[in-house]
């Protein structure tokens, strides 16, 4: 019976705990090495660490695949996480639903921002392709949609947003170092309040290591991960206008 | 790969390298009649001009600044140099740090004649080049001793932003088993325009190439590979606003590979198309002097574009840059065309088209060590299937007879290599080209089958875009977005102020010591005449 209140990793038994670390260590290869792979999966919390595989990586590093069980066990019935609630509209219905409540066209304006140069993100929300079998919204008749490409400034963006007259901007970060995408994006929040620009924006920023909940966070408005297709923004945005009276 | 395998038709191979050759010639011509303050700041460089003044920038561009401003650099900036060093006791060194202290203008000495600028400039660039050529003749002496590696040769990258920390992971990647170590550069750089300095220990996603950095990893990798007994390459990036500045740096410091695209800045970094394909041009001339291999871009267009129906730009490109490699002195030998197995991995068939398209590239340009890029577009943060997609990348790169394969890393979509990363690839290639060394001499394909029709095809819509940017211009070509569906225009993009059209006595004594030396067509270099002309080439 599996209780949902008490839930840990499933290796091939209910409750069995089990789980496979990799990662290395600055120490030479050899069996103080491998100890101290185990003791350091100990020190994670796992019982029984086994290393299965060590490989000697050169100036006295090592590699270690390890196996061990889990103790901790969490509630899943107690966790809530806060998701972009609208529904996902198709092409068709995204743009049906701009003519219906909006009466214009939309405009959208992109960008990956900071030192990032890395557009796989954007691209596959705004290219005129899309990205598995989904359009971009640069295809969407009723968007008029900005692709600004990589490593633009956030003063380049506002400056756009403000004379775009844009109804929303997306911000991608996808390859960063040491978190300075989050004081990127806050930054760009920041400047788009101190302008007066926020309230009549939708703000989306999206990326691998971006949720809904951090977006909140850092006063977006929504945040999409990896793998997100353009009808998941594009709706977004237009029910979130209407909802904001932003028509 | 003894045998055409592909069955391409020779007269249409024929026929698109004409029409590149035609392209070329056209760019060519546009770009001798102009100068760059990048290839005058590297001029100076390969002059001896070193050193930053107190607020980090370079004296090579104290000097041409002081230059530009008067509105003189169409004449050169050699001249300005070599009569302020005449006559200020011919220390380059000296010189360098009165202009860092704001106490010289190069252009407030009395003229020379002449003759006697272009005698002292020409003595001047037989030691620059004297200094390249030791460079090369310390790595054929190391590769005559040590072994270089075998085809395809693994790659890999480091890009910790610390040039101390990329050492460390260099090393360890040399003992893993990598022949060249790329160190990626800090975002952004390829938008300075001027070249950062010193050993530097900060930059976002890489490390910024400087001379003192080159020269740390050059002395890091020589050590270990004389205790592995083998010559490890260094692989940097000459693209961006510095382009010609960067070849001489890895000239001077022996560097072995360098990423040098003619197009790449241009589409990818929105620089400006003439900078950059004058910047291109002389760059190329000083990588081809010092026996570097260039690595092409073109793996990039299928980034943005969708790489099966955009696999022909990839040939287009890889024709027109290998034409224009041509003009600057490279050989076939030298260069690393780049190409990429970059299909998505749901598409049937997908091994069978990246598979046809690799022995494609392979027997159209049969003697240059193609540059083979993994999968990028299409990697996500499952790991598992990530390391599965580079086992067939490299068993494809193995198979078809690449000459360098840049290593896929199975975190690619999430992070710079940690350094188990970089082993688990490394293991993995060498696991997969030492199984299946050769694999490729041992198949044919069917003649009516898919692989075949596939090369064909690519080949075919490659001519008709050949075919079509011959008769509008290169310029028009990129300004209606026919190369990665980026569109820029010849007036666009940065770094337009920095190029300068040649005035009649226009002298660049390493231009014309490096045309002569790489036995460059002489008619017209450095002082074509000056025409008021249209901006189509």
């Amino acid at each position: 019976m599996n209780d949902l209140t008490r839930v840990k990793p499933y290796g091939d038994t209910l409750h069995d705990g089990v789980v496979q670390v990799s990662f290395s260590l600055p120490v030479p290869f050899g069996e103080e090495a491998r100890e101290c792979a185990r003791q350091v999966a100990s020190g994670m919390g796992l019982l029984e660490p086994q290393v299965v595989h060590m490989a000697d990586l050169g100036e006295q590093m090592s590699f270690f695949v390890l196996y061990g069980k889990v103790v901790t066990e969490v509630d899943y019935t107690s966790i809530r996480v806060p998701k972009v609630e609208s529904p996902v509209l198709s092409f068709v219905e995204v743009n049906a639903l701009i003519r219906e409540k909006i009466k214009r066209k939309i405009v959208v304006i992109g960008a990956c921002t900071g030192t990032d140069a890395h557009t796989v993100g954007i691209d596959a929300i705004m290219n005129m392709k899309g990205y598995a079998g989904e359009y971009g919204l640069e295809r969407y008749p009723e968007i008029d949609a900005y692709n600004l490409g990589s490593q633009v400034e956030n003063e380049v963006l506002v400056r756009k947003a403000r004379e775009l007259n844009a109804d929303a901007i997306l911000v991608s970060q996808v390859v960063t170092q040491k978190d300075v995408h989050i004081s990127n994006l806050g930054e760009l929040v920041d400047m788009l309040e101190a302008e007066g620009l926020r309230s009549k924006l939708i703000v989306i920023c999206g990326g691998p290591r971006i949720g809904h909940e951090l977006a909140l966070e850092l006063g977006y408005d929504a945040g999409f991960g990896s793998g997100t297709l353009a009808p998941e923004v594009s709706s977004f945005i237009v029910h979130e206008m209407i909802r904001r009276g932003l028509q | 790969m003894p045998t055409a395998k592909m069955l391409l038709a020779e007269g249409k191979i024929e026929e698109a390298r004409a029409e590149a050759s035609r392209i070329a010639d056209d760019v060519t011509r546009y770009i001798r009649k102009r100068s760059t303050v990048a290839v005058e700041r590297t001029v100076l460089r390969l002059l001896g001009v070193d050193g930053v003044d107190e607020e980090g920038v370079p004296v090579a561009n104290l000097m041409v600044d002081q230059v530009l401003k008067q509105g003189k650099l169409a004449r050169g900036v050699t001249r300005y140099f070599i009569q302020a060093l005449a006559q200020t006791g011919g220390d380059v060194a000296a010189l360098c740090s009165d202009v860092a202290r704001g106490d010289a203008d190069i252009l407030s000495f009395q003229t020379l004649p002449e003759a006697e600028i272009r005698a002292r400039g020409a003595q001047l660039a037989v030691e620059a080049l004297a200094r390249i050529a030791a460079q090369r003749t310390q790595r054929e002496a190391y590769l005559a001793r040590l072994s270089g590696g075998q085809s395809p040769l693994l790659y890999v990258i480091v890009a910790t932003g610390n040039i101390y920390e990329d050492v460390v992971q260099a090393r360890a990647a040399a003992s893993q088993g990598a022949d060249i170590i790329a160190v990626i550069r800090s975002t952004g750089q390829s938008l300075l325009d001027y070249v950062p300095y010193g050993a530097t220990t900060e930059g976002f996603g890489g490390t910024y190439a400087t001379q003192e950095n080159f020269k740390i990893m050059r002395a890091a990798l020589d050590e270990i590979g004389e205790s592995l007994g083998r010559y490890i390459r260094l692989c940097n990036y000459c693209s961006g606003l510095c382009m010609p500045e960067i070849a001489a740096m890895g000239a001077l410091e022996r560097l072995d590979v360098m990423l040098n695209d003619a197009l790449y800045g241009i589409l990818f970094r929105d620089i400006n198309m003439q900078r950059t394909l004058v910047d291109q041009s002389f760059s190329r001339m000083i990588n081809a002097y010092a026996g570097i291999i260039i690595n092409t871009g073109e793996d990039n267009y299928l980034t943005t574009a969708d790489a099966v129906q955009s696999a022909h730009t990839v040939l287009a490109s890889q024709l027109i840059n290998e034409q224009l490699a041509f003009r600057s002195g490279l050989p076939s030998s030298q260069l690393g065309l780049g190409h990429a197995f970059e299909m998505d991995p749901e598409i049937e068939d997908g091994l069978l088209l990246e598979w046809a398209q690799a022995l494609m590239a392979r027997e159209i340009f049969p003697e240059a060590p193609l540059k083979y890029m993994p999968p990028t577009k299409h990697m996500t943060g499952n790991i598992f299937r990530g390391h599965v997609q580079d086992a067939l990348f490299n068993l494809v790169g193995v198979a078809s007879g690449q000459g360098i394969q840049l290593l896929g890393m199975m975190t690619e979509a999430i992070h710079t290599p940690l350094i188990h990363d970089r082993q688990l690839a490394l293991e993995a290639a060498r696991y997969i080209f030492n199984n299946a060394r050769h694999l490729g001499d041992e198949l044919m394909f069917h003649p009516e089958g898919k692989m075949v029709a596939r090369a064909r095809q690519v080949l075919d819509e490659a001519l008709d875009l050949l075919r079509d940017v011959r008769s509008k211009g290169l310029f028009q070509a990129i300004a209606e977005g026919e190369f990665a569906d980026v569109k820029r225009t010849l007036e666009s993009g940065k770094g337009l102020r920095g190029v300068v059209l040649r005035e009649q006595d226009y002298f660049n004594p390493l231009e014309d010591a490096l045309r002569a030396a790489l036995k460059l067509d002489e008619t017209d270099a450095g002082h074509v005449a000056r025409e008021s002309e249209g901006v189509n080439a």
